[in-house]
This record gives structure tokens, C-alpha cells and sequence, in this order.
């Protein structure tokens, strides 16, 4: 079966994001990027299928501008067979990214769409659910384990509680969560493979899919600072403070 | 208008519940509470004492059982119009149903806000908490998922709203519930707790979490863990305090062993007080922490075990 990726060009988890001075947004100038972790589980996961015999071709797509080919050719060399950017400069909402990825879903008929439950510059948690409501499919979320068996696929979910297991009819999505895998790295010949692999460029407009939103963002804010902490040199005087000082227990 | 889609588990109406009817309250206007489930007759009742709520409509069918999104969505979205809010808690269920919900109806969705600046602008964190977006919607239903920790829960009881059966039965016929593995724990809940107990790496093995354990049972505190000590299989991933796991607010947060990555702090940082207990000094826990100490933990915990 084919298996559709969806992956996402953020700010590296490792750096600590500043607030431009203007309020407009955060400084993502000069900044290291890479591919979502979620994103990175996502391709394991579809790659894991492939060489279990389940999957035959794995598609891999990102909405974004130019430079989100890094991310894809990256996808490429962990596995994924062929790549689509949606090429869009725009700051889309995920509302606006399900519509796209919808339009490639009908274009491409996978069985099978796998996402990263958030991605980390946003935080939304949103962009599966609604490809989901979208193309009417069912949807396991925030998965630990996914087995396909037959025409559906049973996913392991990371609930509040603890775990969930739910059967879904294919096609369907998924979206996964930390637990799922342990991505791969790329190693360097299947790099340089990456290269040579096939890369289409579309266009919103080309997929016909209006990004228009009912959101705005109005300003974007450092969150408050806390106030610094003291370093206590006891035990004792850890309890006195607690009580005292603090009052919290 | 504003339908609150309640949180429950086990009979019971969950305490994220009272923090979104909260959030509901704040934007003004009549609030309504969905409760969708099956045998859900009681947490009916129980939301219609929630302080403030006008009126409450019970979804008992055999579909909406284990709230899959499939047939929960549609239900929604079936009520939703004549609404201009529709809320839930962005807990596992409210973050896996309201995007389908807001897909739907067509409207973007606002997550996790943290603040209500007027009907239609909410705040909300970014980047794991290292911004404040401030977001407007145009939409004619605003979906929208709480951070309970943004919010004080409304009181539980006092209300008398009216109950209202709805018949319809979405059931989409795409998905089936199978089973679930639900961890058991005696202590308080960890999104709702006044004292958080956490563990990291330092803490080395799952055996020693039973120090942990033993100063949260001194405390009423509910335990908690970073990814670090999930990963390593130490604990279990429900226990998991972060960006990607849960957020906590509690009065008191102590952080033992654990080293403070970024994707951490954004799930404890807005504790009232923080201790961070560590032994290396150059932690970046110490950054946010109110009280710090420098010490080997597994002299440090057992001490303030006694002390308590």
C-alpha cells in the first residue's frame, strides 16, 4: 500500500527562541532548522512499514517555502521513495494546511497518512485531526504503536489515563506521538541517493485550495520572566523555607 | 452562546471541566455543557451543578462510548450552530476531538489559550511556552481547546441548569474501540494536584522512584517525570510533564534530577513555587527554580522525607 508522509520545517528543538523587538513574531533569522521531531517519527514509521513488506511506496510531502526541500531530501535519504512541496511563502494555519494535504490525499490515494501529532514551533496539535475530518477518514492519534493488518490498522494511543487501542477502517490517519520510535539517521551514500530522487513542485493554487483563515495573530510577547530563585544549603533550610517563606506546605 | 464539551472519565465529570466552563465564563454569555458518552446519565446531572452553566444536553449512546472522534465530531457539529463559542479541555479527548470538529464547520482552530482578552482574542504559548501569541477570530463559531492550568476551576456545585437528552446517534462506522491499559494511582491527579513531585534521569532506575513516591505520599502530591525518565522506561508515559506531555500548575514543583530542558520547563514553568534538587549546579532548572539545592538526591530526598 502507499503510505503518505506530512512533514514540517521548524525552528530545531534545541534553540531557545527569541521575541522580535516589534512584537510581530519570533526572530527566525540565522536560526537552525530541521524537520519536526514528531515529522521524524512519522517517516520512521512509514519506512519501518515498508520494510516490513506493508508498505510499497512511501510519498513524502511538505507545505512551505523553498528551503523545505532540506527537510524533504532529508525524508528521502531515511527511506521515502518520492517527494512533493507544496511551495507557499505564506504563514498558513493548520485548517489551511489539512486543506492542502487533502488535495494531495486525493490526488495521490494513499491508504495510509501518517503525521507527527504537533509540530513544536506552533504547537496547534491540529493539522491530522482535521485531514482527518477533511477526507472523512478515521484517525488515531498521538500513537504508540500502529499495525496494519488486512483493510485496517490498529493504533496504540498515548492517552491521559495511560493507552488506548482503537481499530480504524483504511484508509486512515495517524499521527505520532514520542513513544512510537526511535528514528533512524541518514547515512551518507543514502544521501547523496536522496539527491537523485524525484522532488515535485506544486502551488496552492495549482491544487486549487484557498489558504484563507479565520485567524489572526495580533502580537506575539515574551512570556513573563520569573523572578530569581535563591540557592538554599540544606535540607533543613529547604523545609524552613517552604513553610515560612513560601507557605506551600 | 457557548457549548462547553465536558471532560469526564469513570462516571464523574473530570476537574479540567470546571477550568473550561472558567474560561467560558470570562468570554460571557449563556453556557451550555455537551456531555457525549454511553451510561453518562450521572455526569449529566453532576454538570448541570457546575456554577454557571444554563443548560446541559446528555448524548447516551452506545457510539459515543470511549469518545471516539468519528462519531463525537458530528455531534458537535450537528449542536455547534446557533453557538459562538464551542470549548473543551485540551486534554487527550478535547485535542483529538475539537480539530475535527473545526475542520467541520470550516473556522480555524485556537489551542490551548491561556488567557481570554476579549470574546473573539485569546493568548496562547508557542515554542514550548517561549512566546505569547495574542490570536483574533473572524470565525462565526470560535473552536477552541483550554489549558485548564490558565484558568481557576468554577465551582462544582451550586448550579441548576436543565437537562436535556439529545437522540442523535452519529456512529460513522470507521472505527471500534478495542481495549485500554489505564495506569493505576491512589495519588492525586497530576494535571489537578497542589504539590508535583517530579523525577528525571538523575533518579537513575524505576526502582528509586519509590523515594519520590514516599515525599509525595508525605506531601498528598501527585509524581510526576521528564521525557528522560519516561524514555529510559523508569515510569510510564502518562506521567510525563512537558511540551508534549502534561501541564501542571501546581502550588508547589519539585523537580528532582532533572536537568530543565526547554521542552520540560514548558509544562511546569507557571508552578507557583519551583525547588529543584540536583547536583549539578550549572543545571538550567536552577534558572526557574524559586529554591535550589545542590545536593545528591538520594541523600537529599529521604532527609526532606523526614522533614515534612
Amino acid at each position: 500500500m502507499k503510505v503518505l508522509v506530512a512533514v514540517k520545517r521548524v525552528v530545531d528543538y534545541n534553540v531557545k527562541v527569541r521575541v522580535k523587538a516589534d512584537n510581530s513574531g519570533v526572530d527566525l533569522a540565522n536560526v537552525k532548522m530541521s524537520m519536526n521531531p514528531f515529522c521524524e517519527i512519522a517517516v520512521e514509521e512509514a519506512v519501518r512499514l515498508k520494510e516490513k513488506g506493508v508498505a510499497t511506496e512511501i510519498v513524502v510531502v511538505s507545505i512551505g517555502p523553498t528551503t523545505a526541500q532540506e527537510q524533504l531530501r532529508t525524508a528521502l535519504a531515511l527511506g521515502a521513495d518520492r517527494a512533493i512541496l507544496v511551495e507557499s511563502t505564506e504563514d498558513l494555519t493548520s485548517l489551511a494546511i489539512a486543506k492542502l494535504l487533502k488535495a494531495v490525499v486525493d490526488k495521490e490515494q494513499p491508504q495510509l497518512v501518517i503525521l507527527g501529532k504537533q509540530a513544536i514551533d506552533s504547537d496547534n496539535n491540529q493539522t491530522g485531526q482535521m485531514l482527518a475530518a477533511l477526507s472523512g477518514y478515521a484517525q488515531g492519534t498521538f500513537a504508540s504503536k500502529v499495525e496494519v493488518s488486512g483493510d485496517s490498522v490498529s493504533v496504540t494511543r498515548e492517552v491521559d489515563a495511560g493507552a488506548q487501542t482503537v481499530s480504524l477502517k483504511l484508509p486512515a490517519i495517524v499521527t505520532t506521538d514520542l513513544r512510537l520510535n526511535e528514528p533512524r539517521y541518514a547515512s551518507l551514500p543514502n544521501i547523496m541517493k536522496a539527491k537523485k530522487k524525484p522532488l515535485e513542485v506544486l502551488t496552492p493554487d495549482a491544487l486549487g485550495v484557498s489558504t484563507a483563515s479565520t485567524n489572526k495573530t495580533l502580537k506575539v510577547e515574551a512570556p513573563a520572566a520569573r523572578s530569581a530563585g535563591i540557592k538554599v544549603k540544606s535540607v533543613a533550610e529547604l523545609v524552613e523555607k517552604l513553610k515560612n517563606e513560601a507557605k506551600v506546605i | 452562546m457557548i457549548l462547553v464539551i465536558a471532560e469526564h472519565e469513570n462516571g464523574a465529570i473530570a476537574p479540567a471541566t470546571l477550568n473550561t466552563v472558567a474560561a467560558a465564563a470570562q468570554i460571557g454569555g449563556d453556557i451550555h455543557i455537551l456531555v457525549a458518552g454511553q451510561g453518562v446519565g450521572a455526569v449529566g446531572e453532576a454538570a448541570a451543578k457546575i456554577a454557571g452553566v444554563a443548560k446541559v444536553f446528555v448524548a447516551d449512546n452506545a457510539a459515543y462510548a470511549h469518545q471516539l472522534p468519528e462519531n463525537v465530531a458530528p455531534l458537535v457539529v450537528e449542536l455547534a450552530s446557533g453557538y459562538s463559542h464551542v470549548l473543551a479541555a485540551a486534554t487527550s479527548n478535547g485535542k483529538n476531538i475539537l480539530p475535527r470538529v473545526a475542520a467541520q464547520l470550516d473556522v480555524d482552530q485556537i489551542s490551548e489559550i491561556i488567557a481570554v482578552e476579549s470574546a473573539d482574542t485569546f493568548k496562547r504559548p508557542i515554542y514550548a511556552g517561549n512566546a505569547i501569541a495574542t490570536v483574533q477570530s473572524s470565525a462565526a463559531v470560535k473552536v477552541i481547546t483550554v489549558r485548564a492550568t490558565g484558568f481557576d476551576a468554577v465551582a462544582a456545585e451550586g448550579g441548576s441548569a436543565a437537562v436535556e437528552a439529545v437522540s442523535a446517534a452519529h456512529d460513522a462506522g470507521k472505527s471500534a474501540f478495542v481495549s485500554e491499559a489505564l495506569a493505576k494511582s491512589d495519588r492525586p491527579e497530576l494535571t489537578a494536584a497542589k504539590i508535583v513531585v517530579s523525577g528525571g534521569r538523575g533518579m537513575q532506575n524505576g526502582e528509586n522512584f519509590k523515594h519520590l513516591y514516599a515525599l509525595a505520599d508525605k506531601l498528598g502530591a501527585a509524581v510526576g517525570a521528564s521525557r528522560a525518565a519516561v524514555d529510559a522506561g523508569f515510569v510510564p508515559n502518562d506521567m510525563q510533564v512537558g511540551q508534549t506531555g502534561k501541564i501542571v500548575a501546581p502550588q508547589l514543583y519539585i523537580a528532582v534530577g532533572i536537568s530543565g530542558a526547554i521542552q520540560h520547563l514548558a509544562g511546569m514553568k507557571d508552578s507557583k513555587v519551583i525547588v529543584a534538587i540536583n547536583k549539578d549546579e550549572e543545571a538550567p532548572i536552577f534558572q526557574v527554580a524559586d529554591y535550589g539545592l545542590v545536593a545528591d538526591l538520594f541523600e537529599a530526598i529521604p532527609e526532606l522525607e523526614k522533614l515534612v
